[in-house]
């Protein structure tokens, strides 16, 4: 029978706030990562939009009730796979190329993201850029899942008895 | 000198960050002081790259009128700022979660007194 | 103890004035590698962002570390804040 000092988080009406307008930040910062080669923004800045969504679940409901949506191992699993999608496709560019690691080799072909914009101003083609969408959510999938879990991790720490000491 | 106005603010915000680590001796001001210096030398490398009347350095919807390299700030030192604050952002998580460890441990917060090893 | 540290610090700040008082001008950087990269972003990356080219393309090395940066930094907070009794 241990007593936590845990605060069960903030009123319903910032609760029922965060519920509600959770998916559009989510939906933003989707936005933000994938037009990372058109507009200013890119994987990092899409990364933190997207961590601070979580952060704000964490704020609204108390650190064990979102650890039940958002646990840690399924934070960490989110970053590795970006961490890991990385170095693939910078692998895949040393072996089609064979010159350089990280060369873009689907910038001027037929494949997927393969199209190159005209000179000068133009409002941009989103099938265009080569790796480079690719890339950026690849670090976005890292920056989300690397941020959320320290503050999470941070929150459950900080709301276990004191008396457990360091192992 | 007149017109190196944002260095003069590089070196106050350098100096005042530089005070706080040097002369106080809560730990949490100690962090904040670091933040304070790393965000400081990010507003230098940004300034170093600035073209008079220059316009970001991205095509889509650019408006009329500007020439091609001539009118566009230096991309260069934009993506090496990015890598900078990524890693303040690294190293004060780091920082923080050390100063939870060490609270918990010692029981108090004053850079003077924790100075036994665990015993 | 404390006057020494006083002194290094002035001595420090008024040799950063020193500096700034001899820097180049504020507006006029020189700027041969960036024009080329301006001028060529659009034909060898396809991107229109010249910025996000830079950070990906021409210097993906420098991501590549930082990546190791930040996953290095968030294995070292899961580390320390590692309970004893809910892993299996």
């Amino acid at each position: 029978m241990t007593e936590r000092h845990e605060q069960p988080g903030l009123s319903p009406i910032v609760q029922t706030i965060a519920a509600l307008i959770f998916p559009f930040i989510l939906i933003f910062s989707f936005y933000v990562i994938m037009h990372g080669h058109l507009t200013p923004g890119g994987g990092f800045q899409g990364g933190a939009i997207g961590a601070s969504a979580i952060v704000m679940l964490i704020v609204a409901y108390g650190a064990s009730r979102a650890e039940k949506h958002a646990s840690e191992s399924v934070l960490s699993m989110l970053e590795s796979l970006g961490g890991l999608t990385f170095v693939v496709v910078g692998l895949l560019g040393l072996i089609l190329v064979t010159d350089t690691l990280l060369a873009n080799f689907l910038a001027d072909t037929s494949y997927i993201f393969g199209e190159l914009p005209s000179f000068g101003g133009n409002p941009g083609i989103l099938n265009s850029g080569g790796t480079l969408p690719i890339l950026n959510l690849a670090v976005g999938m890292k920056v989300i899942g690397g941020l959320a879990a320290v503050v999470l991790a941070m929150a459950m720490a900080s709301s276990d008895k004191e008396a457990e000491g360091d192992q | 000198m007149i017109y190196n106005i944002p260095y003069i603010a590089v070196i106050a915000l350098i100096a005042i960050g530089l005070f706080a680590i040097m002369f106080k001796r809560n730990l949490i001001k100690i962090a904040i002081g670091l933040t304070i210096v790393e965000a400081g030398v990010n507003l230098f490398l940004i300034t170093l790259g600035y073209r008079q009347d220059g316009v970001a350095p991205i095509y889509t919807n650019l408006p009329e009128g500007i020439s091609i390299p001539g009118g566009m700030v230096l991309p260069v030192p934009q993506a090496l700022t990015l890598t900078s604050i990524v890693i303040g952002v690294a190293i004060l998580a780091l920082i923080l979660s050390l100063v939870i460890k060490i609270y918990r441990h010692y029981g108090t917060l004053d850079a003077t007194r924790i100075r036994r090893l665990k015993e | 103890m404390r006057k020494l540290a006083a002194l290094v610090f002035v001595v420090f700040v008024a040799f950063l004035f020193v500096t700034v008082h001899e820097m180049r001008d504020f507006g006029e950087p020189p700027s041969d590698m960036d024009d080329y990269i301006i001028e060529n972003a659009q034909n060898e990356t396809g991107a229109n962002n010249a910025v996000t080219s830079v950070v990906f393309d021409y210097r993906g090395f420098d991501t590549l570390g930082e990546a190791t940066v930040l996953f290095t930094a968030v294995a070292g907070v899961m580390a320390l804040f590692r309970r004893r009794d809910s892993h299996d």
